[in-house]
Parts: C-alpha cells; sequence; structure tokens
C-alpha cells in the first residue's frame, strides 16, 4: 500500500524507515554512483530529509519499503533551487502551486508496478492540495522509467552527457493520465484515495462529508 | 464595499508598514464572504506576529487557557506545507472538542481550511480562512477558492517578510531575464506557441516561467501578473 509519511511521522514506521534509507543508499550510491553520504548504518539521507519533506512510500506486504520519493514545497528551501539553477537558466522555480519531487527510489526487488502506483500517489497529492506540477531533478537512467510508467516529464534543462546527463523536470498530471498511471499500477482509483484519506484523515472537501469525520 | 480580490492585493502589495495587513485581511474577507480571515506568523527565533478578523475575546481567551497546546489545527499545520479543511483534522479528544466548542461560541464558525507556509530559514506561518455553515456549502467554498486562498496565504506571508524589521529587500522577488522575456512576450499578446517558439524552450518551459513571474510579482493569474509587471516597470512593451 502506499503510505504518505512526514519525517517527523517516520519514527512511527521503524522499518519501513530503516528500509527506505537502506534502499535509497543503494540505488543512489551503489547503483548510480552519486556522491551521496551513506553513514554507519548504511543509511542515505541528505540536507533535505532535516526539512521534514512529506515522503510517499509503496509499502510491501511485509512492512518493507518497495519505492518512494520526497516532496518538498518549492517555496522554502529546496534541491532545484539551491543546487541547480544553472539547468533552469537562472530561473528559480518557486510557487505554492510547483513541489518538488526528489529521491525517487525503486528497491531492487520491487514490483514492476510499484513506479505506478508512486505516480498515481503523487497525482493524490495534485488534486488534495491543489499542486499543479512537481519539478524534480533526475538523470538519465530514469527516464526510460518515466517513459514505461506513462509519466514523462517535460525536460527544462539539462547538463551532461549520455549515462551522466542531470536534468530537472517538470510533471503534470491530467485526469486521463491519471486513469493510465492507475491501470498501470492495478489500483483502482478508490483504493488510491482511501490510501490518501487513511494518510490525510477523511471528508475530502470535495466529498460529502458526514458529521462522524470529524473524529476520522 | 467589497473589492475585486486583485485591487485588494494590489493595496497589500504596496503596504510599506505591517498595519496595512490588517487592513487588507478584514477587506479580503468581506471580499470572500466568510466569517473570518486569519495570518499567524512565527519567525525562526520565536518573534510572533498575527492580523486577522477574529474577535478580541476569542484571542484573550485563546491566549488564557493556552489552546496552542490542544489547538488541532496548529498540532496539524506546524511543520507541515499542506493546506487543510479542519474537518481532515483530528477532533477527537476531549481537550480538542472542549476548545471546538469553546470557539463555535466564540463566533469562529464550524468550518475551516488552513494553508501552513513553509517561508525562508526555518519560518512558519498560517494563513486560515473559517466560516458557519454546512458541510456542503463549505465544500463548494473551498472547492472554487482553494487555489486563491493558498496564493493570497502566501502573498501575505511575502509580505510579512519584506516588513520584517532588519531584513533586506526580498532578492527572490526580482525577476530574472528569462522571466522578463518570457512576461515581455506574453504583454505584447503574442502566443504561447510563438512565445515558446521565439524563446527556444517548450510550451511546459514557458509555462514554469510564466508561474515562476506570476508567484514573484504576488498576482492572482497571468493577466494579472501582466498589469503588475508593466505597471511597476518590470518590463516594457
Amino acid at each position: 500500500m502506499i503510505r504518505y509519511i512526514y519525517a517527523n511521522d517516520l519514527h512511527q514506521y521503524p522499518k519501513l524507515r530503516r528500509s527506505m534509507f537502506h534502499d535509497r543508499a543503494d540505488q543512489f550510491k551503489i547503483r548510480l554512483g552519486w556522491e551521496v553520504q551513506v553513514d554507519d548504518q548504511g543509511e542515505e539521507h541528505d540536507e533535505y530529509d532535516a526539512l521534514n519533506p512529506l515522503y510517499v512510500i509503496w509499502e510491501k506486504p511485509d512492512g518493507t519499503h518497495g519505492g518512494s520519493m520526497r516532496l518538498l514545497p518549492t517555496t522554502g528551501p529546496c534541491m532545484v533551487n539551491d543546487h541547480f539553477l544553472d539547468l533552469t537558466d537562472g530561473v528559480r522555480i518557486s510557487s505554492p502551486l510547483i513541489w518538488e519531487c526528489t529521491r525517487f527510489c525503486l528497491a531492487r526487488d520491487a514490483e514492476p508496478r510499484t513506479a505506478a502506483a508512486l505516480m498515481l500517489a503523487g497525482g493524490e497529492v495534485m488534486t488534495g492540495f491543489g499542486v499543479e506540477h512537481y519539478v524534480g531533478v533526475f538523470d538519465a537512467r530514469m527516464v526510460r522509467i518515466y517513459r514505461m510508467i506513462g509519466s514523462s516529464p517535460e525536460v527544462l534543462g539539462s547538463v551532461g552527457e549520455g549515462r551522466d546527463r542531470i536534468s530537472v523536470g517538470l510533471w503534470s498530471f491530467s485526469d486521463e493520465a491519471r486513469k493510465a498511471v492507475g491501470e498501470r499500477a492495478g489500483i483502482p482509483l478508490e483504493t488510491s484515495r482511501l490510501w490518501f484519506d487513511m494518510a490525510f484523515g477523511g471528508g475530502a472537501s470535495s466529498d460529502v462529508t458526514p458529521q462522524v469525520a470529524q473524529s476520522a | 464595499m467589497i473589492a475585486r480580490r486583485e485591487v485588494i492585493l494590489e493595496a497589500l502589495g504596496q503596504a510599506h508598514e505591517l498595519e496595512a495587513l490588517q487592513d487588507s485581511i478584514v477587506r479580503l474577507r468581506d471580499h470572500f464572504r466568510v466569517d473570518h480571515l486569519v495570518y499567524h506568523w512565527v519567525s525562526s527565533n520565536g518573534e510572533q506576529y498575527g492580523c486577522g478578523t477574529y474577535p478580541d475575546a476569542w484571542v484573550q481567551r485563546y491566549l488564557d487557557k493556552d489552546y496552542l497546546r490542544v489547538d488541532p489545527v496548529i498540532i496539524g499545520c506546524f511543520q507541515r506545507f499542506h493546506p487543510v479543511d479542519w474537518k481532515r483534522l483530528d477532533w477527537s479528544s476531549k481537550a480538542a472538542r472542549g476548545f471546538q466548542a469553546d470557539a463555535i461560541a466564540h463566533g469562529i464558525g464550524n468550518q475551516g481550511f488552513s494553508v501552513p507556509i513553509r517561508g525562508p530559514i526555518g519560518q512558519f506561518a498560517l494563513f486560515t480562512a473559517s466560516h458557519h455553515c454546512s458541510d456542503e456549502d463549505w465544500a463548494r467554498f473551498t472547492a472554487s477558492n482553494r487555489r486563491d486562498l493558498i496564493l493570497i496565504a502566501h502573498e501575505f506571508n511575502q509580505k510579512a517578510l519584506e516588513l520584517e524589521p532588519g531584513r533586506s529587500q526580498e532578492q527572490s522577488r526580482a525577476l530574472s531575464p528569462r522571466e522578463i522575456d518570457a512576461m515581455t512576450l506574453v504583454a505584447m499578446g503574442y502566443s504561447r506557441a510563438q512565445i515558446a517558439d521565439t524563446l527556444s524552450i517548450s510550451e511546459h518551459t514557458l509555462r514554469v516561467y510564466i508561474e515562476s513571474a506570476r508567484s514573484k510579482l504576488g498576482a492572482l493569474n497571468t493577466t494579472h501578473a501582466v498589469a503588475k509587471a508593466l505597471s511597476r516597470g518590470l518590463i516594457v512593451v
């Protein structure tokens, strides 16, 4: 299932938390060879994990991490504006309607549908919170994965060549894209909505809500 | 007198002292036809500032009862950044229910929508609209006003940051050369496709440049942003 967890609540899910930071070390340090910091517990953390980001996590049936991504508002400190301004022609992308999505990570043994499930969850966040775009940094190897799940970003700028090519990209999410991603993930849209409501309290503003929802 | 929200934001944008925020928030409350609008800011060094339309008696009551500790809106929004309908918060504790009854008795309303704001360097703020009405009416209100409430919330915060004593002019409000190019061509009436072509960027990229310019200009939409950029002399057509 999909979980939406702010960093300061992660301690409630110790197994999920540990395996997520392990898988991040595995993906970014070992498989991609990025210059990221891995601590003596084998976990990868960076300065943005300390800013209480919102993690969107695919939890496997055994309670461990299958895949995840990290969301931050672009009105505060974030990676694209702090480190990649040269990729956006110096344009600082800062808007309450644009959130940053980084550290998109899949466990080695992730089911094929995991990436699509995460994209579907990204769409829930957009619908639920009025977010219109995500902006994010990704490398060449992710391009194929994004295309495969039918959610290719619009590239705003790139640097480097071949496998070392790093890009800043922009995602939007139409209703059609949402349906397509849902089908690819094999998750009914109602289930996806339910996971979102479980994380953020029932009674979406657009739903008709019974009074009891106040204690949900 | 209920002014258009663009006009009220224009006045807010030109404010030179914090008192003007109070004037703007009252006018916006009247414009949105809700019971209350409140903006509350806590800076990184713990300094607080607030403006809004809550009755003085409620503000005093809130302090006296130390409601900061039980208020589900504060608990649910602090350190977070997603906008939230009050119905989604956890009102299940006895203390929270007592707080809610007291708030309603003071005319705060049974409905609310709050936008937490994460500013630079640990700054945190909250912008709230509250009202008394049915769930259906409130759902309709938030569905049609959510976007503007989020933008206005950030506009209040931007202004409060600018006016914070000892703070130098916010650099991030200046438009980058690319944003100036994009806004100039929009103002000249070219289509998005033509502009993207002229600047050798995709239409998606252009959309982001226009959105970031809109955000910096404190405008509610592209037309509003063009008007502001022109009136401030940031672009010349």
